[in-house]
């Protein structure tokens, strides 16, 4: 994406020559004498970084500080030589009027070029007063910044699908971005997304310079293709019929399956338990408490956390989210038993005989 | 006369507004406005009263945890659930952790840039910037071919752009560092941005991930067993250890160091920007339950008018101590704008009567603000790192004091220079630094718990909603790092009745009460000097001091049901 500054030269018709001249002009003028040519040099021959702009909206920045956590590139590299990230309230050295200024900079100088990453919700009630920026509503803001953007992607549950905010009764009209714009939005859900998966979304879109293939709510497939239940090491305790009872029970502390203890692992399209968390430290599950869905549009609302789901039939893991509607989300008092119909009750003895302590159960 | 708009103030967590009048070049007066909300407290109305957590965890990204604890402290109080020792000891451990990670986060990326010139670091010698770290810290990356390297890191990227360093104020009159301290302190941004992804694994291990890691009612989630792989064992705890000692390093010889170093060239900013003279704790990191505030780590009080001789006692359940205002703020009370309203009495509607946007300015409005004023016996008080230490202080805690004197010593400034921008600057450091010895204290409790196989996480009692009284009532009390952070909660039939937080950025940077008395943000501002009118660096020094989180601030409690308007899209 983008043409080096060596190559625009080179296309106006200037020699190698002239453009060391410039190199050294330019070097001397941003104060790095001699000594910083070969940068310059090396920096203008490379491809021009793509310019992005990070929005924030009705949101708490645990999607900015998720980010900053990613490990694989670290942060630093996709800030220091991935992409220029001109427009951040989270990091950006500049406030108010020079904030401004780099905002609408970059949307006049990278027309139709830039990306448009935005963490938040957009509040739609009482004309937009609910968040407002420079004395702008977020919602014009949006409509300003995503005109002319080569991409828009929308990071969080809270731009995907409105997340906490849009919770029943939604006070303030908080609304995804998708439902605001004209063009298509890349969305990413999770409250927040995982880091490493929303530098794989950056990577595939700035390096890779194409749009990861998307799924029918809009998700890239490479993350969200896959049940938390269908990767989740401790599955084969729920197969086996092996459940935590309680916080911290005997059971608990074999980890077993948490199903009883409202995981929504099996109604929950994420990467969690392949790729967990904090490169790879542990995943919601791995800690001891069930999913929360928080990558589910409407969570909030899909009944309390720790009321189980309802039985759900035995579909496979070839299932994806087109397949299998988001109805089966919906949490009720229906009895664990049902379950059975899909519990493999002949891998339980194999489960079990890792906890030998179990056998008086069999 | 001249009135300058600082919108949107970034490297804060949130929407915040600051309108200054600036006369001869002094900041004459000032307004602080929120300008975003969502309404959580609403939201919050007939769920499950053990959802809580989750849901307002979700008010910060930033001090991700800070609202879980305080919502499950309020479930446990209205409740009666005593917390097993072990649980208290892990959400020690979580707390300590963010002190330090959001601390070290804050000095490096949210506030360093107000007194770090980073173009001026182009201009250091390496070899000189390495000799001076060496002089003040034993931390082995400071070499001559480490700051080189970061320095041509930085020439590279200022050909190319400056990216999130564009249109900064660089080369103002303000900035006093020499070049050599400038390349020290961005080099280790860039350390520091690596290094905090690291610390909060710890996070990851006992919540399951960060941000938002997970919280239960009545313990933690994650159990203990040394015999299991899929528990908390000896792997996970070397991993803890391993992490704590890493983050020791860091605090240690990184972190304080450099703020010792850049703050000795801005000691007249140890003049400007005191603002309030009373200074609120709730108190933190119990060691004997919640319920035992005089065995916290942190004690809970007040100090009124600096006066360091007595340290007034704190009731948050007491109806007459705290109250939150809304004679400036876009609310509405049906007995009118001047009363003030105990959190669990609290009753709000929301009613935004400022200028339509899009609008140049607040100025003439009464109203400016979605954040409401909290009051402590009609007093306004300043909360955050500051307030701990001068409440630790005053309250007689050694080795508070000792820190304290430790550090003033080295900087060779009076008590009073505590009371100002770079006091509570420096306060954060030592926050950071006492909550650093803590957690190594909380892993080693830990550890004996394990060793004596007292390794209960969870007390399970009261969880049944059948086991709860028709109605219960309680508060969660927690210092935030920006602060005293309360949860107030009522249960009703076992669904949440009503929910209110009360913040610390709410108290700092709240609007004027009916009396018309400034909070902190806006009384700091007054009497500090602007040297540039359109470049007013000034103004995010004294901001950023107190670390605002303007998204925990701003919140909405609806009882009465008002119809808001929607929109909704097909």
């Amino acid at each position: 994406m983008g043409q080096s500054i060596w190559n625009s030269m080179e296309q106006k018709g200037y020699s190698r020559r002239d453009f060391l001249t410039f190199c050294a002009a330019a070097a001397t003028a941003a104060g790095f004498g001699q000594s910083g040519v070969a940068e310059v040099v090396s920096a203008f021959e490379k491809k021009e970084k793509p310019a992005v702009i990070w929005m924030h909206f009705q949101e708490c920045t645990c999607c900015s500080e998720s980010f900053i956590r990613a490990s694989h590139p670290i942060v630093l590299d996709v800030l220091l030589n991935i992409l220029d990230l001109n427009y951040s309230e989270t990091l950006m050295a500049a406030s108010g009027f020079q904030a401004e200024k780099s905002l609408n900079d970059t949307i006049k100088n990278n027309k139709g070029k830039y990306i448009v990453l935005i963490e938040g919700a957009v509040p739609t009630g009482d004309d937009g007063v609910y968040c407002m920026i420079g004395g702008k509503t977020a919602e014009s803001i949006l409509q300003t910044v995503a005109k002319d953007a080569a991409a828009v992607v929308a990071w969080g549950s809270c731009a995907s699908n409105g997340c906490v905010q849009a919770a029943k009764p939604n006070p303030t009209g908080a609304t995804p971005i998708h439902k605001l714009i004209d063009k298509p939005v890349i969305n990413v859900p999770g409250c927040p997304p995982i880091a490493d998966v929303m530098m794989g979304v950056v990577s595939h879109l700035l390096v890779l310079g194409s749009t990861p293939e998307l799924d029918s709510q809009g998700r890239p497939k490479e993350f969200y293709g896959r049940r938390v239940h269908d990767t989740c090491y401790r599955r084969p305790n729920y197969d086996a019929g092996l459940f935590v009872e309680s916080f911290d029970d005997e059971n608990a502390r074999k980890g077993y399956c948490l199903y009883k203890m409202g995981c929504r692992g099996p109604v929950t399209y994420n990467a969690c338990s392949v790729i967990k968390w904090n490169e790879g430290t542990s995943y919601p599950i791995q800690s001891g408490h069930g999913c929360i869905g928080c990558s589910e549009e409407g969570f909030w609302d899909n009944g309390p956390f720790y009321q189980h789901l309802a039985s759900f039939p035995g579909f496979g893991i070839e299932s994806t989210a087109d397949t299998v509607g988001m109805a089966l989300g919906a949490a009720t008092l229906v009895g664990v038993g049902a379950h059975a119909i899909v519990t493999n009750i002949r891998k339980r003895p194999v489960i079990a005989e890792v906890h030998e302590d179990d056998q008086k159960e069999l | 006369m001249t009135r300058i708009v600082v919108d949107p103030v970034t490297r804060i967590e949130g929407h915040l507004r600051i309108e200054a009048v600036v006369e001869n070049g002094i900041i004459t007066d000032a307004f602080s406005s929120g300008t975003m909300v969502r309404g959580l407290e609403k939201i919050l109305i007939g769920r499950d009263p053990r959802d809580a957590w989750a849901i307002t965890e979700r008010v910060c990204g930033v001090c991700t945890t800070v609202h879980a604890l305080a919502s499950v402290r309020a479930v446990e109080d209205a409740l009666n659930i005593a917390v097993p020792p072990t649980a208290e000891i892990i959400r020690n451990i979580m707390m300590a952790t963010l002190y330090v990670q959001d601390h070290v986060v804050h000095f490096y990326h949210l506030h360093a840039l107000d007194w770090v010139d980073i173009v001026n670091a182009l201009k250091a010698d390496p070899k000189k910037a390495a000799e001076l770290a060496q002089s003040f810290s034993k931390w082995d990356k400071n070499t001559p071919a480490y700051f080189t390297d970061v320095q041509n890191k930085i020439k590279q990227f200022a050909a190319s752009g400056l990216g999130i360093f564009a249109n900064g104020y660089w080369g103002h009159p303000a900035y006093k560092l020499p070049p050599e301290v400038n390349l020290i302190a961005v080099a280790h941004y860039l350390d520091a941005l690596e290094w905090q992804k690291e610390v909060v694994k710890i996070h990851a291990v006992f919540g399951g991930k960060n941000p938002h890691p997970n919280y239960l009612v009545g313990g933690v989630p994650c159990s203990i067993n040394m015999n299991e792989v899929a528990a908390i064992n000896s792997e996970r705890l070397n991993l803890v250890s391993r992490l704590i000692s890493q983050a020791d390093e860091f605090v240690n010889e990184v972190y304080l160091p450099d703020l010792l170093a850049v703050a000795s060239f801005y000691k007249d900013w140890a003049s400007w920007g005191g603002g309030l003279t009373n200074y609120m704790s709730y108190g933190e990191y119990p060691t004997k339950g919640y319920n035992q505030p005089e065995s916290f780590k942190y004690p809970r009080g007040v100090v009124l008018n600096r006066d360091l001789s007595q340290v007034h006692p704190v009731n948050a359940k007491d109806t007459q101590e705290i109250k939150e205002y809304i004679a400036s703020s876009w609310y509405d009370y049906k007995d009118g704008d001047s009363v003030g309203i105990h959190p669990w009495a609290g009753e709000t509607n929301l009613n935004y009567s400022g200028p339509k946007p899009p609008f140049e300015t607040l100025e003439g409005y009464e109203k400016y603000s979605f954040l409401k004023t909290p009051r402590w016996k009609e007093q306004p008080m300043e909360v955050g790192p500051l307030a701990r230490l001068i409440v630790a202080f005053a309250s007689g805690r050694t080795d508070v004091q000792d820190l304290v004197k430790d550090t003033l010593g080295k900087l060779n400034v009076p008590v009073a220079a505590l009371f100002s921008t770079l006091g509570r600057t420096a306060a954060r450091g030592l926050d950071a630094a006492l909550a650093m010895g803590w957690l190594k204290e909380f892993y080693g409790q830990l550890m004996d718990r394990v060793k004596i196989n007292e390794v209960s996480t969870f007390n399970g009692e009261f969880w049944e909603p059948k086991s709860w009284p028709k109605d219960a009532e309680g508060v969660g009390l927690t210092e935030a790092p920006r602060g005293a952070l309360a949860h107030y909660i009522k249960i009703h039939d076992g669904a949440i009745a009503n929910y209110q937080l009360v913040v610390p950025t709410t108290w700092n940077g709240s609007p004027r009460d009916a009396k018309k008395q400034r909070s902190s943000f806006e009384q700091a501002l007054i009497g500090t000097p602007v040297a540039k009118i359109d470049e007013p660096v000034e103004i995010l020094r004294t901001i950023h001091s107190f670390d605002p989180c303007l998204a925990c601030a701003v919140h909405l409690y609806d009882p009465q049901g008002k119809h808001l308007h929607q929109v909704s899209f097909e």
